[in-house]
């Protein structure tokens, strides 16, 4: 095994720039897929638990899609199939004016396809909850809305936050395949300097850290988040 | 139609592809799951290294993308034994030790939800620690976690699609390459969207049937 060391050229310059604006890249993806995420997938999975069955099954089927395709084969399909078969001058505004291209559609593919998983811990948070629950709230006289609204989202959304800052580290781990579709995120640029300066040990090594470092910063703040919100039971 | 035909022409070369993909996923849970309860003895360990070493390992592969993971082994498998050795088994080494990692936490689980008591009977009756976990324990283990098992074995097929890239020929590369050749982007991932998700419902149908019979 014979390998030149030298650690010294990751802070030289282009490379140290490629590190810090690939993991800006990172947290940028991430940040914007999780929001998406949540805000879907927390609809999707009420949807799920309602009484409509017609809602419900539509919910379900948007679950089954998007778990059960990979998600690099979801990123392609937004990439380069959606531009040519929706109508076609939003196809060509697509093409031509979508700001960010390659941002905004690992954004969405990434977003979409955590909502899946996200609106499975929704389901399961708000059926986890007694049935009594929602009884004496209609016995009550509340309204549907007024059920989930003042009795079971409160409730349940205290069992789903743990579960939503783990799909944090999973969004963020998975923002890596945005590499695919061209954006120049941590895994991309590591890669890169790995490329240019044969020093992939080093490359590697730096991105590895760095992944580590933020997961664990996210996992810190998890917790206190935790502990700060005592479920009742 | 005539996407149709390109699809039925290519078929060979497509169920090469899927071949591939599903023979990595099969192998890469085989030695995962066998790595993975080791992780999982050490992880439960009374010693505190072996049971720190292990946990070290689980945490340090659970916070890295695959991606990322792919990459490293790319370089280091060639690189530690000294001579290329084909990329499959690069990308067969990277995926076992991930996946090790993610099937620990499934396999500890399952040891502990076997009730302590099963350990503390078998050890009166004279068993040792080995004889009680191959007779005892991991086979009730094994029947609590099997359907968890089998999920994650969906995800790590679905996950195989990231050996693209480094071109190595799965099926959604395959797939990509018919698609670039041919100039037929859309109709070839919306086939390649099609299989997967046709393998991994029903797969995913069956591993429900069985948690439930589970249940009861």
């Amino acid at each position: 095994m014979h390998y030149n060391w030298d650690w010294s050229i990751l802070l030289q310059e282009p490379y140290l720039q490629w590190l810090i604006s690939g993991t800006g890249w990172t947290i940028a993806v991430s940040l914007a897929a999780w929001v998406i995420a949540v805000t879907v997938g927390s609809l999707i999975g009420i949807a799920r638990t309602l009484p409509n069955r017609m809602v419900a099954g539509i919910a379900t089927a948007y679950t089954e899609i998007f778990r059960n395709i990979p998600l690099l084969v979801q990123l392609f399909l937004w990439y380069f199939v959606l531009p040519e078969i929706v109508p076609e001058p939003l196809g060509h505004w697509i093409k031509r004016d979508l700001p960010l291209p390659e941002y905004t559609t690992a954004v969405i593919g990434l977003g979409f396809y955590t909502a899946a998983r996200i609106s499975e811990q929704v389901r399961a948070g708000i059926q986890s909850l007694s049935r009594g629950l929602s009884m004496a709230g209609y016995a009550q006289g509340l309204t549907l809305t007024q059920v989930y609204r003042h009795i079971l989202l409160p409730v349940a959304f205290r069992l789903i936050v743990p579960p939503f800052t783990t799909e944090f580290l999973t969004v963020f781990k998975n923002s890596s395949l945005a590499l695919t579709i061209g954006v120049l995120e941590l895994t991309a640029q590591s890669g890169q300097i790995s490329e240019y300066s044969f020093h992939s040990f080093e490359a590697y090594t730096a991105a590895t850290v760095i992944y580590i470092l933020i997961t664990m910063g996210v996992t810190a703040v998890m917790t206190v988040i935790e502990r700060r919100l005592p479920v009742a039971t | 139609m005539k996407d149709l035909e390109l699809i039925v022409d290519s078929m060979p070369f497509l169920l090469q592809g899927l071949g591939l993909s599903l023979l990595l996923a099969a192998l890469a849970a085989a030695g995962g799951i066998m790595m993975a309860v080791v992780l999982a003895l050490l992880r439960l360990s009374s010693n505190r290294f072996l049971s720190g070493a292990a946990a070290v390992y689980v945490n340090f592969f659970r916070s890295m993308p695959l991606i990322l993971v792919i990459f490293w082994f790319f370089f280091l498998v060639p690189m530690v034994i000294g001579r290329p050795v084909g990329s499959f088994y690069s990308a067969l080494i990277a995926f076992t030790l991930f996946e090790a990692a993610h099937y620990t936490e499934i396999i500890r689980a399952g040891i502990l939800s076997v009730s302590r008591g099963q350990g503390w009977a078998a050890a009166a009756t004279g068993l040792t620690y080995g004889q009680s976990l191959r007779h005892v324990i991991l086979p009730q283990a094994f029947r609590n976690m099997t359907p968890l098992l089998l999920t994650q074995g969906i995800i790590l097929f679905q996950d195989t699609s990231l050996v693209f890239v480094v071109s190595l020929s799965d099926f959604l590369t395959t797939v990509t390459i018919v698609a670039r050749n041919e100039g037929r982007l859309v109709s070839m991932y919306v086939f390649a969207a099609l299989v997967y998700f046709a393998l991994c419902f029903a797969a995913s149908r069956v591993v429900g049937g069985l948690q439930k019979k589970a249940i009861r």
